[in-house]
């Protein structure tokens, strides 16, 4: 039985070497070239903050989705290995998916005739057979690794732990929409680096399910209103058409 | 079929005929392109003019079906029934472009379909999807009986007459559903929205304010009509509906103040930005200004009082959801947007061609009454109120 897996990102690690974008345009065939932003041919990237902070940028693959439940067609699964992953064969093309997740993820292929989304897909083939994702596999310093997600939580407690003043208090993903499957940790604060540090801590899909689980009871309710009202009121109707009717007599000279 | 005056030549017919060239030769642009060179939409913003307006602006335009045809069938107010048909049309024309807007904005329209096979119920957009689809379909079937008169087909007549109050029922129904949930859909990225518009009760806010400017619409298509068919407008009607349209607004804008004030947002009101330009602008021209002028007799009565007071209420109604869809999500200076040319021009447009479409229906159709009366008194149920020339056989 598969446990859930993740990636641990330790921006402290990270050279900016781009093995990791490299072995991902590899193992995705996808164009081998520099990017500073994700896109529909980046499923990662490497961004350089201030002096020499890299930090890497792809798909959260949070535990509870919001993409997964903005979807309408259910486009998008959050799988066994924890990967997050789209099918094209479903998508309409909405991009609500793209409007909805809190951390930008999804790209589009805004050129394409027949245009997909486009994200990192966390290797779902190669863990599932129980590999190793190509970036974790790929990174030279172990800044990106991979393991099962409860185990790397505590790698990255234990890492803040037994370095204070080397890392800030924080594993971010932790608790971000309700838990992510890629975590980080680093020395500089994260909303230095660019991090979306208002997203909520509870699953997303939440806010959207208070509304949409209401919807059933007051259709019935409504319904019960409504034709309530119009029974009430028929009344009126039967008043005007025999006075109409009265009317149309007395013109014909009844 | 006669059209009089068809080819005589007049201004709004050479900006219509002008638009809907220059919008076809927009989409013609944008199908054999693609998005990416036709619009101005990008991964950072991903939702542009065509959700926007298209498609915010355009369903809620349309609300003015489902509560007027609730007033003369549910409501038994059976002096509103001239209104009913002409308003019937013109929501069932905004949901055809609507739906049109959207088969041009989908990446994927051909696979429009797979919303009927795949079900995400915890989708919002899959509700909204749903509701609109099944309401465009009650709209036509409440828009049928005029199709069928024309064609004196007496017994689909009498068979949509059997079904008129659960239709209207459901109509109302699905048309709170969705026009709530076209708001809902923002309910799901608190952390992208600019305060001023995000709020746990956009849905209510949606509805409150369709309700409003699906009755300023009925006035304004009700003065254009008129010009265009030399007829009267019912001033005393219109005057009525202006009258809720004063306590729709009312109500509007105290619950969205009081949104404010709960959340701690009234602040960016005041500070001179951007989005506090817009958003003052979006509630004194388009809720406080019109509220006043309709609160008054004088106003409400007179032609221009009610036509131009309309008006300001349908622009403050676009530029809520224009706010709602792209303004909150602008952050200078990466993610920003204005439409290209292909965009603007397919909404200006399909626009142009739901006047266009109107107005032919108008002349065809009885849709205000100059019609065959007797036909009307001979298989009407329903009383012939004097004066009242539309009348749906029931």
């Amino acid at each position: 039985m598969l446990k859930p897996k993740a990636l641990l990102i330790d921006i402290t690690k990270c050279v900016g070497c781009g093995a990791c974008t490299q072995a991902c345009a590899e193992a995705n065939n996808l164009p081998q070239e520099e990017a500073q932003e994700l896109s529909a041919t980046h499923y990662t990237v490497v961004q350089n903050y201030h002096d020499e902070t890299y930090v890497r940028r792809l798909c959260m693959h949070c535990n509870e989705p919001t993409c997964v439940s903005a979807c309408l067609v259910g486009g998008f699964t959050k799988t066994e290995t924890g990967a997050v992953i789209y099918d094209e064969s479903k998508c309409i093309g909405c991009r609500y998916c793209m409007q909805a997740c809190p951390f930008e993820v999804p790209r589009y292929e805004w050129n394409s005739l027949a245009p997909r989304v486009q994200k990192c897909r966390m290797c779902y083939e190669r863990v599932a057979a129980g590999g190793q994702t190509a970036c974790s596999e790929a990174c030279p310093t172990g800044a990106t690794m991979f393991g099962d997600r409860d185990e790397l939580i505590e790698e990255a407690r234990k890492t803040i732990d037994e370095n204070p003043g080397e890392y800030v208090d924080y594993i971010y993903g932790l608790k971000e929409a309700g838990g992510t499957s890629v975590l980080f940790i680093s020395k500089v604060p994260f909303e230095k680096l660019g991090f979306p540090m208002n997203v909520p801590k509870e699953p997303i899909p939440d806010l959207s399910w208070r509304v949409l689980s209401q919807i059933p009871r007051y259709s019935v309710a409504a319904g019960v209103v409504l034709f309530g009202i119009h029974w009430i009121t028929a009344r009126r109707t039967e008043v005007a058409r025999f006075e109409a009717e009265e009317k149309r007599k007395k013109e014909n000279g009844q | 079929m006669k059209f009089p005056g068809l080819f005589k030549l007049t201004f709004w017919k050479v900006v219509a005929v002008v638009l809907m060239t220059v919008g076809l030769i927009a989409a013609i642009e944008r199908y054999s392109m693609g998005l990416g060179s036709t619009t101005n939409l990008a991964d950072t913003f991903p939702w542009g003019l065509w959700i926007g307006f298209d498609i915010l602006v355009g369903v809620g335009l349309a609300a003015g079906g489902f509560s007027v045809a609730a007033t003369v069938y549910l409501f038994n107010i059976e002096r509103f029934r001239p209104i009913l048909r002409p308003t019937i049309l013109t929501a069932f024309l905004g949901y055809l472009l609507v739906i049109a807007g959207l088969m041009v904005d989908l990446g994927r329209p051909w696979a429009i379909w797979h919303a009927l096979i795949y079900w995400n119920p915890r989708s919002v957009m899959f509700e909204v999807a749903w509701c609109v689809m099944l309401y465009t379909a009650v709209l036509a079937l409440e828009f049928s009986p005029v199709v069928f008169e024309r064609f004196n087909l007496q017994r689909p007549l009498k068979i949509i007459k059997t079904i008129t109050i659960p239709l209207v029922v459901a109509g109302v129904i699905l048309s709170t559903l969705h026009q709530s949930s076209l708001g809902s859909l923002f309910l799901i990225i608190p952390g992208r929205m600019h305060p001023l518009w995000y709020s746990d009760i956009i849905p209510f806010l949606f509805f409150i304010s369709c309700v409003a400017a699906g009755l300023a619409m009925t006035i304004f298509e009700s003065f254009l009509s008129s010009r265009a068919l030399g007829r009267e407008v019912e001033l005393p009607l219109l005057s009525d509906l202006a009258r809720v349209i004063v306590v729709v607004l009312a109500l509007y804008f105290t619950v969205r103040i009081q949104d404010l004030i709960n959340r701690d947002a009234l602040q960016y009101v005041f500070e001179p930005s951007y989005q506090s330009m817009l958003f003052l602008g979006e509630v004194v021209l388009g809720v406080i200004v019109p509220f006043f002028l309709l609160l008054g007799r004088k106003i409400r009565t007179s032609k221009a009082g009610l036509f131009y007071s309309s008006v300001l209420v349908l622009l403050g109604f676009i530029a809520h959801r224009i706010n709602t869809a792209i303004t909150s999500m602008e952050q200078w200076p990466t993610r920003t947007y204005i439409p290209s040319w292909q965009e603007l021009f397919i909404t200006l447009g399909l626009a142009a061609f739901g006047f266009v479409a109107f107005s032919f229906a108008a002349r065809y159709f009885n849709v205000f009454g100059h019609g065959s009366r007797a036909v009307e008194l001979r298989d009407s149920k329903s009383p012939a109120v004097e004066g009242v020339a539309s009348v749906p056989a029931k």
